[in-house]
């Protein structure tokens, strides 16, 4: 190879490995701006915890009146982890339709030719879009008191471990999701799909002792039950769950190691199809 | 590696063996579902060399751009940049070359200066090493007082400075251009041109760049022309033209254009062309050719021009047909046509 014999007396060996650090932050970084210099996007992600969950738990409330319901508590009370669960769901699956507009808009051409692994990309745009979700889910534990939960400090340390896995692992599958797409229609479609019926069968609206036996296994299988119930344990101590604490992050933490595995090949496939 | 004379290739190189290519594409083949976008192309970019993909929209050159940037691999063939092979080792690859799409990659919601600070962490530049280096290119560019301000705010002149200098920033030794001028005003295309030339002459950068107009074309050093995924021409724009015979002359014709170039072929014993309702004729001494044809077809003449071959001469001459097709006539491209 007689090519190196050109015009290279530049600073090229500055650049030579930009590593995963430095452009997973970069990106992460850019996806807080971006949140935050759109001011819809920032009342979006703080008052629509509380409107979900009065609306929903209250108007349930009212309809299911069970003399002494799940749990012993009121159906406000019952639906509180549901309704974190929800909001983190969706913050964390929908910030991911930003690779599509990022695909879209030309930006994430400019981060594909550059020589940053995939892996980096991966990681910034999901650390992104868990720190979004997670942040908006933490917020949402401002209204526990109002469901009668009172937290010591090693709870809420707790369930910030819950939330974060339970966002690092739906925002990873969001991005494998997102990656092949080129319209956030077809994202759309998906989503509504999958998810909804996934988080309806998550224990949020009910609990699991009391489902019958297919729905019991789908419940048993869907990884966010894991999230709902943990929560559940954290935040009413005395209240009967179906999984102990350790069982529920366990399956968490798999979970997240899955949908980042799966993330990364999605990104990590190179074709001969266009990549815009 | 030894540069290969290609076939076509012998119209615009001087064997000269010494001088590396800094890009080589080798029998390069890509085939979508059911359309093949190349057709077995081969070509070379030597070192500080401005070099121009030219063809009409669909002859491949936006395919070959996206391999050579990484983006794609090929169906065949091998695509080289700086003997970094684009399909087998993207990674080093991606280290030689600057990019600017088409398309507009910068992120509108961000600032100037935020978007280069983020493209120089993706090339591993950091710190107050990369704070200067991002003031000195938007200097470069012309836009250092407007660093603070959103790109949203910039005009798209503007918004197309802020994309060279992304692709510049890390100093790339090539620079990849995919048809950077769209949408730009006369004035700002002309800047972009200068850039670009000041860059090669004075930092030595190589750069390919791929357009669709003939007046772009003529400011390359060299020239490959692409239609319908085939190589038709390469050499440098002065070489290409000089390989038509004389003067271009068209006639617009009354009735049968077909039937007119045969009678042409017949009595003059020259090629005719039909191009249309038109037909085309190369010869020495265009001027004195026009009375001979006038007179002798009367009434079968509508109009006549002569011209110097252009660059759309040579592509005419290659394909057989002309750079656009006949409903979407070239809109800016003043041609210098005498009507008689």
């Amino acid at each position: 190879m007689a090519t190196q014999a050109t015009t290279l007396e530049r600073p090229i060996g500055r650049s030579a490995s930009a590593g995963v650090t430095l452009p997973a932050f970069t990106l992460w970084w850019r996806e807080i701006v971006r949140f935050y210099r759109q001011p819809t996007r920032v009342v979006g992600v703080l008052a629509s915890p509380l409107v979900f969950w009065l609306v929903i738990g209250s108007g349930f409330g009212t309809s299911f009146r069970s003399g002494g319901g799940p749990g012993q508590q009121h159906y406000l009370d019952y639906f509180y982890p549901g309704a974190l669960i929800m909001i983190v769901l969706f913050t964390s699956i929908f910030t991911m339709m930003s690779v599509i507009e990022d695909r879209k808009e030309g930006f994430l051409l400019s981060v594909l030719v550059a020589p940053v692994p995939r892996t980096a990309i991966v990681l910034g745009k999901v650390m992104g879009g868990t720190t979004l979700s997670a942040i908006q889910g933490m917020i949402f534990l401002i209204f526990a008191p109002f469901a009668g939960v009172h937290l010591q400090l090693l709870s809420v340390l707790l369930v910030a471990v819950v939330v974060f896995l339970v966002s690092f692992s739906l925002t990873a599958l969001g991005f494998a999701i997102a990656w092949p797409m080129d319209s956030s229609q077809a994202f759309h479609g998906i989503v509504n799909l999958f998810l909804i019926p996934l988080w309806l069968l998550s224990g949020a609206l009910f609990p699991l002792a009391g489902a019958s036996g297919w729905i019991r296994i789908i419940m048993r299988l869907n990884p966010l039950t894991y999230g709902v119930e943990g929560l559940r344990s954290l935040l009413y101590p005395g209240a009967e769950t179906s999984f102990p604490l350790p069982t529920a992050m366990a399956t968490l933490a798999l979970f997240s190691l899955l949908m980042f595995g799966l993330a990364l090949l999605m990104a990590n496939r190179r074709s001969t199809r266009p990549a815009a | 590696m030894v540069s290969k004379v290609s076939a076509l290739a012998d119209a615009g190189l001087e064997s000269d063996h010494t001088v590396a290519s800094v890009i080589s594409v080798e029998n390069l083949v890509h085939r979508y579902e059911s359309r093949t976008a190349l057709n077995g192309v081969s070509f070379e970019v030597r070192p500080a060399e401005l070099f121009g993909l030219l063809g009409p929209n669909g002859s491949g050159k936006t395919t070959l751009f996206r391999i050579l940037s990484t983006l794609m691999i090929p169906t065949a063939g091998r695509a080289l940049v700086m003997g970094c092979d684009a399909a087998q080792d993207p990674a080093s690859l991606r280290r030689q070359i600057g990019v600017v799409f088409q398309a507009q990659s910068v992120d509108a919601k961000l600032t100037a200066y935020e978007n280069l600070w983020h493209q120089g962490h993706l090339y591993g530049l950091r710190g107050s090493a990369l704070k200067k280096r991002v003031e000195e290119i938007l200097t470069r560019v012309g836009l250092a007082d407007r660093a603070k301000e959103r790109v949203e705010t910039f005009s798209g002149g503007m918004q197309r400075r802020i994309e060279l200098a992304k692709g510049l920033l890390h100093h790339p030794g090539v620079l990849l251009l995919d048809e950077p001028t769209t949408g730009l005003d006369p004035g700002a295309r002309r800047d972009l041109w200068q850039y670009l030339q000041i860059l090669r002459d004075e930092e030595h950068v190589s750069v390919l760049i791929t357009t669709h107009l003939m007046e772009e074309a003529e400011r390359c050093d060299r020239l490959a022309i692409l239609n319908e995924g085939n190589l038709v021409a390469l050499g440098t724009p002065a070489e290409l033209k000089s390989e038509i015979g004389g003067d271009v002359i068209m006639l617009d014709a009354a009735h049968d254009a077909a039937s007119l170039a045969d009678h042409i072929r017949a009595r003059f014993h020259v090629e005719a062309t039909v191009l249309g309702n038109q037909v085309r004729i190369e010869r020495e001494g265009g001027h004195r050719f026009v009375p001979d044809v006038v007179e002798a077809f009367p009434g079968e003449i509508l109009a006549i021009s002569v011209s110097k071959p252009a660059l759309e001469d040579v592509f005419i001459h290659r394909t057989g047909h002309k750079f656009w097709s006949e409903e979407r006539e070239p809109n800016s491209e003043p041609k210098k046509k005498k009507r008689r």
